[in-house]
Order: C-alpha cells, then structure tokens, then sequence
C-alpha cells in the first residue's frame, strides 16, 4: 500500500473559519495508510507547495491529497508539484473543503465532521488510484468561426493574420452583422459603416480567410484539435459567381417582402441586396416570398438578368470540413413581443426599438437619415426613450442588464437634437450605467448639446391618444408621475441571445446559461473558453457587450486558437473510460449512453465488443454506468476507486 | 434623519413583510407602480415612495400617509413591477395595521340608505373587508 | 354541455340584467347552466395578507359545493371569477396553506374543480365562428368597445384569462356579433372599484378618464363583465353629467345583454330599466 501525505489548507480564513483544522489533520492522522497529516495557511503558495515537497521527500510519500478549494482552481498547481516531486500526477488528488464545505455551512461542529469524511473518501480513493499517462493526438490548423458580426470578424482576421487558415461562417447573405445596421457609434459618433467597411473588406479579400454567408452550421463530430464540421450553404437561387451586383433584377421585381435589414420601417424587393456597402454585394432571392419559386410564375429576375446568373434550381449544399478549433461568435438580437406589451410596442407604429432608431439615422436607411414618424412622415418634436424596456426585469423580460443602452440612448438623443433642433428629447432611465472609457463624459456632453432630459423612473403605459403617444411615467427624483404627449417612443429592448443559439449550442456540445448565452468555462477567468475544449466564445454569444469589448473578446478567442494552433499536436488526457474486452458482452448499451460517439466495435475472440476512442472520450463516465456487467471502467475514477469512496463513508 | 440599524429594521417592518408576504428591499425604486397607479393623484405618498420609506426605516410616516386607502387592489402595479413585488399586498398589511387600532376611513353615515340600496353587494363587502 | 353555475351575491340579488341575460343567451346556445344547490359569497376580494386563511374558507366551501356536482364552474362576476380562480390556484400552488385550510373543513378539497368564465366557454366550446352562426340579428353598425377592467386579467399567472396588457377575448366575442371594435387602451385601467365610499373623487376621476378616453375614439358603449364596474360606469356616469357639460351618454352593458339582443331574445331579460344611462337611443342605431 501507498504512503499517503494529507496537506490541509487554511485558505485564509475561507476555510478555517468553518473547519476546525487542527481536529482534522488529528483525526486524518489515524487513517494507518496516512503517514503525513499537515496544514498550512495558503497551501497554493510557493513556501506551501516547497512544504508539501518536503515532506514527500523525507518521508517517501506514493501519494497525495491536497485538502483545498475546487480542483478547478488548482488541481494543476498541485499535480505539477507531485510531477516536481517524481510521483505521477493522477496520485495527487484534491478534497474541496472550501466550495462544497466551509462555505456552504455555518456550523462549525458538522462542518469539521464532513471535511474529516470527505479526505478520508480522497484518501481511500487515492490509495486504490494508478498512475495514467496523457497521449497526444495530431491536429488541424484551420479555425472555424461561426458568425461575422464584428466579433467573429476579428477573430478570422487575426488568426487569419497569423498564417492559419479560417472559414467564417454567417446564417446572413453578407457579413459585417448588426454593426452593419448602426448609424454612429458612441462615445465617438464614428460612423459606423466607415469605420466597419475597412474590416469587411479585409476579411473578404484575406487570402486565409473563406467567407460562407446564408450558411449554417448542422454537425459538429470529432473532438479538439480534430472537429468535422457539416455546414449547409443555404440556395441563393443566384449564381454568386456570375452575379456582377447591377441590382437590375432588384429594381424589376414585383414582389415586396418584409425586410429583416431595416427591421420592418421599409420593404424589400424578394430578390435583393440588403444595403449598399453589402460583402459580397450579390442578390439573394427569399424563397418564402418569391413568386416563381412559389407559384411557378414571375421569372423577371431571370429574364433579365445579364449575366443569366438566375437559378431557379438551385438546392442547399453541404460542405463537409475538418477543423482544429473553432469560435462562435453568434451575437444578439432584441426581446420583442408580449414582454413589452405594456409600451405598445408592436402595436403602435410610431413606436420604435434601438435598432429601428438606428436604421431612421442611417443616411442609407428609410428615411435617409432624416427623423420621421413611420405613421405619417412627419418630424417629431417631443420624443421619449425608454431605458431598460424588459431588460433588468425578473417578472417578465430578462433579469440582468443589456449593458448598452444607457450609452447609446444618450447617443439617439444626442443625435435626433443635432437632426431636429427645435425637438426635445426626454430619457427615462433608471441608473445611468456608463463604465467605458470616454462614456460618463459622453453622456454629459450629450446632456449638454442636447438639451436631454433625463427623467429617473420607469414608464408604466403608452398608449395611443389623439394622434400623439401618451406616456405615463415617472420620476422617482421628484416623486412626480409623468404625462408626455409624445410623437415618437423609442425603446431601448433588452439584448437576447440570437435565434437558433440553443441549437447551436446543442450541436457544438457547448452549454449554455439561464438565458441562452454561451457558457463560459469560469465566470472570471476563463471567460473566452467554452467547457468543451477547442470551442471559444467571443462578443454577445457570451454575454451583452458594446463594440469595443466585443472586439477585445474577438481578438482573445483568436488568441487561444493561435496558442493551440503553435504546437503540432494537442495533449488528450488520460481520463477516458476503457473496456475490459474479454468480459464484455458485446451489448452496447455504453454506445446509446455515449455523447460523443467515442464507443466503437471491434471483434476478439470472434465477437464483436465495445471500444472507446480515447481521442473522442470526454471522460464523462456515462458508458461506466449504462455497462451492465461493470467492465467499462472510467481512468481515474474506476468503479474499485468510487466505491471505495462510498464505503469510506458508510464505514467510517 | 438618523438610521441605525436597529431603527430600519424594528419589529414592525418585519411584521409588513411577513403579512404581505413580499420582500421590501427588493424594490429597487423604478417608479413603474406609482406611473401605472389609477388613484396615485389622491395619495399622499405615491406608492414606490411608501416602499422607499420603509426600506430606510420611517414606519410612521408610511403609516400616517393614506395612500393604502386609496389603493383598489386593481394589482396593475403587481402586474408591471420588474422586480415582482406585489405592492398591492404591502398595502393591504398597512391597512391591516391600522384598523387593528381601530382606525378606518369607513364612519357609520358614510352610506345613506339611498345609496345602500343602489350599491351593489359586491362593493360593500369589498368595501367592508378592505377597510376594518 | 352542462356546466355548475354560480351566480354570486350581486347577480342573485341586483343585477337581474346580468344575470337573465346570461342565462337566456346560454340557454338559446345550448349551455346548460345549473345554479349549484350550496353556494357561499366568495368574499368579494381576494385576501392578500399571507395569513388570512379565514376568507378563503367560503370560497374554498363552494369549491368544494362544486366538486362534489361533478361538473366545471362557470361564474361571470369578475369579482367571483376572480376569488374562486385565486382560490384554485393557492390551494394547488402552495401546500402549506392548502393543508391550513383543509384543517379547518369537514373534508379535503385538493384544487381539483375548474373554474371557468362565461367567455372561456363560449371561446373554447362554442367557438367564435361557431357563436356568429348563432347570431340571428347582427349589431352591424355598433362601436362598441370592451372594458375588463381589473379583476379578470390581474395576477395573470394565477388568472390565466387573457394577456395582461393586450387581452381580445372581449373583442373577439363583440366581433362575432356584428360590432365595429375600435382600440380602446382604458380598457384594463381601474374603474375606482369600491372606493365610491370612501374616495368618491378617485371612482370620478377614474370613470371620467375612461368614459372620456371612450368618447374620444367615438365609442358608442361599454360592456362589461364585473357588477361593480357597472354601477361606477353607469351610475357615476350620471353623476358626472351634472357637471361635465362635454361627456356625451355611453351606455354601459354587460356582455351578456348584448348577447342576448344578437340572439334575438326578448329585450325583457336584459332589464334595461336597471341602467342609469339609458341604452335604447344607442341600440336604435340596430333597428
């Protein structure tokens, strides 16, 4: 049998506060296998991992258990120290008496009684524990990055930048994303096209990049360093390849459709390019609304068009590609429906979200960047924000903050004044959320130029009344109800996460949060990776963000590529499930209970049994359950190691 | 005015919230209720203020304010708050605070017989339960 | 389809308009009916003290009344509606204090029965093409708007009648008999319930801003389906008369009467004589 070494960590007073360390490191003791039982105040320190050095040394320790906070801090830092010490890493394991003890209990008695259970379970486990070594497997340098919004476009670019090979993927017929909708971008009042098409059309001339617009991604196998990706190129119904732009058929096409681009204040023609700096500036045609592809009748478009670039038989197509990393960078899109039933939004045209508002200031949108009432063209005077429209509201909306409305209401109202200089515009807020560089300042300048203002409270009822828009709010600073009689209501909704997110997400085997944001591997720090290793996340896939914070994010993510991509082959750990072969029955039910598709057949002794692929095996543990006869057994966690664990706690 | 800790959260605060069932604190002072509310014109407090002074400890003079009087329980303020307090409770335990001392806008000739006959049943057991 | 009815206090007693207007339409739609044998008052509100457990002991008594005929409950009083509706669900939801309750009763009553409004069944029985083809004189020509008030809608969660802030039972139900029903947004802002006692201004001020609001968007009447939205409406409507030379008379019906008339029944069961506001100028507008 081992000698096993017991480190106990104080934490500070995160874990001795609770824990009655002393008691613990005297009971351990008396485990006959213990041989060492210490503690230490920060035990992850240098003079505390030189500690637990030390005593491995004089005392010839087998194996270790470090009695801490959750592996996931420093499973690592205390496996390399066993490494420093000669004894393999998989003999090194951790007992978290801080997340799952001293912080969840209050009495000081039992919290000492579980943390004594809990590293003797560790201990039993460890003596029962074998040494398990990490392979490596060869690995794909190509990137794939789903979504070119700005996110996913910074990311292509600068792993592109580094000489790796990207396809970039987007569900719309163009790149550039939401950004492309913008009119200025705050604090600067940069306008956002100019400084957004430099990067389009980096992206689409970069000899490393290929760009894959009105696509989607519908498989992913494989695993880290090895992804095979199954992405469908949604039909056209134009040859892009033939397609010049001339627009001639847009201009001939009987059929007008709702248009996604301008967010319903204009229409489209079913064959269409949605804005002029469009990349590529190809027409696409909408199945849904087309006449031809409808009802057989119609062809305009084709027997126009000078380059006969029309194809009316055009099918979807699969383009099946193998990638060592990838990004998703899906974005946002706003709340809208019955949430905000109460500002008549929906219901009264004149009415308006954010990114209606943008497309008003857009000198390429409906109005040519005039401000206009949608119901009857003509310029409003009085117009009322409304801040955090169902967002930070847990009865019904989203319960955190979209993060960005604060600034770029101030920037609506900054520029609907410079447009409509004998308007007024009125800023229902709550608090003014502007934690950016330049956007505290940004707000007042607006305050300033403007004429804003601000009115602290939260808007009850619009409603429709006597050709104006009735706003019943209130300001909470002077404990005023207000009544506006508004021409024009624009609301900041809430930030939610793209359509098809889940689904994404269910098909790249990531997670995601309460609200259907990515899930980060840690909150603080690792806020770029994914838990399925080899998937980063960057901009609002991951949470609500400006534009500044969303280009960072890009950036990380194609830094953690780069990182991957720089070494030949990536390191697959040892923690896969292995099938004793000559036990197996050949059942399979391990096959159904596997995620991953890592059991495959293989024949012995003229029998087919089960076989894991140690390269797609997550070491979930599913198979080991699912197996009937107890023969497939997980690497560090073995049946004998567990159940060693639970009969330490029943026999103690 | 002085807060302490004990003064911010004395029995009768704690008893507010154990009646109406509804967490004070948790009102983060929008004003969505007061916007909405039909009778906030005849308060003398609107009532996210009532929350307001709850939460910093002035019990007596919610108390001494009528709007809970004036509230119909018509639950438009529940309805909206985004933070789902149901004001409209906090309300009916300030009523019940104070017709358990006896006091009540209700008097005996408030109804003449006349009116008695014409008002509908439902109004005056409503009338009679929101009010002693 | 036969279903337990209970009336209520104010429609047993007052409103003969409400109620015989209800019962001769369902009767002419083949909706049975039955008065349950043993009903209690609800208690009119809803207790929202967290340990009132006294006053949902009668609505709990009728609910169980109910059970025991075997049929879903049909109610039309909005007050009545919502104390039984409130009622189910607490004792569904929170098991505490349905075991409370249970303690004090001759027997246990698990929140099994359904409580339905009059219109639920005309929507999800009937259905509203299925009510136009009953229709035999249609209001063509009648703007009227619905008025639901409070009680119907709020809590949405434990009403579950319609949305909130953008209900159309109402409108759908006024559409299948013929009427013209232009957007009327006071349709869920308070009447002043029973604070015509006690605050007489609110119950004016309230009344005035919804019958102006009406008046604006020329609405021709009001239906309703709550007694005492109907006596603020009507009767303090004839109070601000007096006063407020610009408000023009909008007569005030509970659905059901106009229900009634597009069936073609005797105008007797809607008993006009009852409404302050005098409607027959108004419905002359059919003839």
């Amino acid at each position: 049998m081992k000698k096993i070494g017991v480190f106990v960590c104080w934490c500070g007073l995160n874990i001795s506060r609770t824990v009655d360390i002393e008691r613990v490191i005297k009971e351990v003791s008396r485990h006959p296998q213990v041989v060492v039982s210490t503690d230490y105040k920060y035990l992850c320190s240098e003079p505390g991992q030189n500690l637990i050095q030390k005593y491995v040394e004089e005392n010839e320790l087998g194996g270790l258990v470090v009695a801490a906070c959750s592996p996931n801090m420093h499973e690592l830092t205390f496996r390399s120290v066993a490494q420093r010490c000669g004894i393999n890493p998989y003999l090194c394991e951790m007992t978290n008496i801080r997340e799952q003890c001293s912080w969840v209990h209050d009495d000081r008695e039992e919290a000492t009684h579980k943390a004594i259970d809990l590293i003797i379970m560790t201990v039993e486990k460890v003596l029962r524990s074998d040494p398990l070594y990490s392979s490596t497997v060869p690995l794909t340098k190509k990137a794939l990055v789903i979504g070119a919004g700005i996110s996913g476009m910074e990311s292509a670019l600068d792993i592109a930048n580094a000489g790796y090979e990207v396809s970039l993927v987007d569900k719309r017929p163009y790149i550039g994303g939401h950004m492309t909708q913008l009119s200025e971008t705050f604090p600067t009042l940069d306008c956002a096209q100019c400084i957004l098409t430099p990067k389009t059309a980096e992206v689409a001339r970069h000899p490393n990049i290929k760009i894959l617009p009105y696509s989607e991604v519908v498989e992913i196998k494989g695993y880290v360093g090895n992804f095979e990706a199954k992405i469908k190129r949604k039909a056209t119904y134009v040859d892009w390849d033939k397609c010049t732009g001339c627009g001639i058929c847009v201009e001939k096409c009987p059929q007008k459709t709702y248009s996604e681009f301008e967010r319903g204040l204009k229409e489209r023609k079913s064959i269409d390019i949605p804005f002029p700096q469009a990349v590529p500036f190809k027409v696409t045609i909408d199945k849904e609304s087309c006449i031809y592809l409808k009802k057989n009748k119609c062809g305009v478009c084709a027997k126009i068009c000078p380059a006969e670039a029309v194809d009316f038989q055009q099918q979807d197509t699969i383009i099946e590609e193998k990638f060592g990393a990838i990004v998703v960078a899906t974005g946002f899109e706003l709340l809208e429906g019955d949430d905000l039933a109460e500002y008549g939004y929906g219901k009264y045209k004149d009415i308006l979200d954010g990114m209606q508002f943008e497309r008003l200031n857009s000198s390429s949108g409906p109005t040519s960047g005039k401000i206009l009432r949608p119901s009857d063209g003509k310029e409003p005077k009085e117009l009322v924000f409304i801040q955090c429209a169902g967002s930070r509201d847990r009865e019904k909306g989203v319960p955190y903050c979209s993060r960005i409305c604060c600034m770029y209401t101030a920037k609506h109202a900054r520029l609907y004044k410079q447009k409509v200089p004998d308007g007024q515009a009125y800023i229902f807020y709550m608090d003014i959320r502007a934690g950016g560089k330049g956007y505290e300042e940004f707000i007042y300048r607006s305050v300033d130029e403007g004429n804003i203002l601000y009115l602290r409270g939260q808007v009850s009822k619009v409603f429709e009344e006597d050709g104006k828009l009735m706003v019943w709010g209130m300001d909470t600073l002077s404990s005023k109800k207000i009544e506006i009689a508004a021409d024009m209501v624009v609301l900041a909704n809430a930030m939610i996460p793209s359509q098809g997110s889940k689904l994404l997400a269910s098909i790249l085997k990531v997670g995601t949060d309460e609200h259907g944001f990515f899930q980060e591997a840690h909150p603080k720090l690792r806020p770029i990776e994914s838990l399925t290793r080899g998937v980063f996340l960057a901009g609002c896939s991951q949470s609500p963000k400006d534009i500044t914070d969303t280009v960072a994010q890009g950036s990380a993510a194609a830094s953690k590529v780069m990182a991957m991509f720089s070494n030949d082959t990536i390191k697959v750990e040892p923690v896969v499930s292995l099938v004793k072969k000559e036990d197996c029955s050949g059942c399979f039910a391990c096959e159904i209970a596997c995620p991953y598709g890592a059991i495959e057949h293989e024949e012995y002794k003229g029998r087919q049994v089960a076989f894991v692929n140690a390269a797609l095996c997550q070491g979930c543990g599913s198979c080991t359950v699912a197996c009937r006869a107890g023969v497939v057994d997980l690497m560090g966690f073995s049946n004998k190691q567990i159940l060693a664990e639970v009969e330490a706690l029943l026999w103690k | 005015m002085e807060i302490k800790a004990t003064l911010i959260r004395d029995e009768l605060y704690k008893e507010i919230e154990e009646r109406s069932d509804q967490k004070i604190l948790n009102c983060y002072q929008c004003g969505k209720c007061s916007a909405g509310c039909p009778a906030v014109a005849f308060m003398s407090l609107p009532p996210h203020q009532v929350l307001r002074l709850l939460q910093i400890g002035s019990n007596e003079e919610v108390l001494r304010a009528n709007s809970f009087w004036f509230c119909s329980s018509c639950f438009t303020c529940a309805s909206r708050c985004p933070r789902s307090i149901d004001i409209s409770k906090v309300m009916e335990a300030l009523r019940f605070l104070l017709y358990r001392k006896g006091i009540t806008p209700l008097s005996q000739d408030m109804l003449d017989e006349e009116l008695e006959k014409d008002t509908p049943q439902q109004a005056l057991v409503s009338l009679w339960k929101k009010s002693t | 389809m036969k279903y337990s009815y209970f009336p209520g206090c104010t429609l047993h007693e007052q409103s003969k308009s409400f109620n015989q207007s209800t019962l001769a339409s369902s009767s002419a739609l083949g909706i049975e009916l039955e008065e349950l044998k043993d009903w209690y008052c609800c208690g009119a509100v809803f207790p929202l003290r967290a340990d009132d457990i006294m006053s949902l002991l009668s609505p709990v008594r009728t609910l169980i009344g109910a059970k025991k005929e075997g049929k879903d409950l049909v109610t039309l009083c909005a007050a009545c509606y919502q104390v039984l509706k409130r009622t189910n669900y607490l004792i569904l939801e929170d098991r505490e204090k349905r075991e409370k309750i249970n303690n004090y009763l001759e027997e246990d009553y698990k929140g099994d029965v359904k409580v339905l409004h009059l219109l639920e069944v005309l929507r999800d029985n009937l259905g509203w093409l299925g009510l136009r083809e009953k229709v035999s004189h249609p209001l063509s020509g009648l703007k009227v708007a619905p008025y639901y008030g409070c009680l119907l809608l709020r809590p949405a969660k434990e009403m579950t009648f319609d949305h909130p802030e953008n209900p159309t039972i109402f409108e759908d139900f006024l559409k299948s008999l013929g009427c013209d029903v232009p957007d009327f947004p006071y349709k869920t802002e308070c009447c002043g319930a029973y604070l015509g006692a006690t605050a007489k201004d609110v119950v004016s001020q309230t009344v005035y801003n919804i019958l102006h609001g009406a008046q604006k968007r020329k609405i021709g009447a009001l239906i309703v389906s709550c007694p005492l939205c109907h006596y603020n409406l009507d009767f303090y409507q004839g109070e601000l008369m007096k006063e407020k030379s610009e408000l023009t008379p909008i007569p005030i019906f509970y659905f059901t009467q106009l229900l009634a008339l597009a069936l073609g029944l005797s105008t007797e069961v809607c008993h006009f004589e009852e409404h302050r506001i005098d409607p027959l100028p108004f419905l002359g507008v059919i003839k």
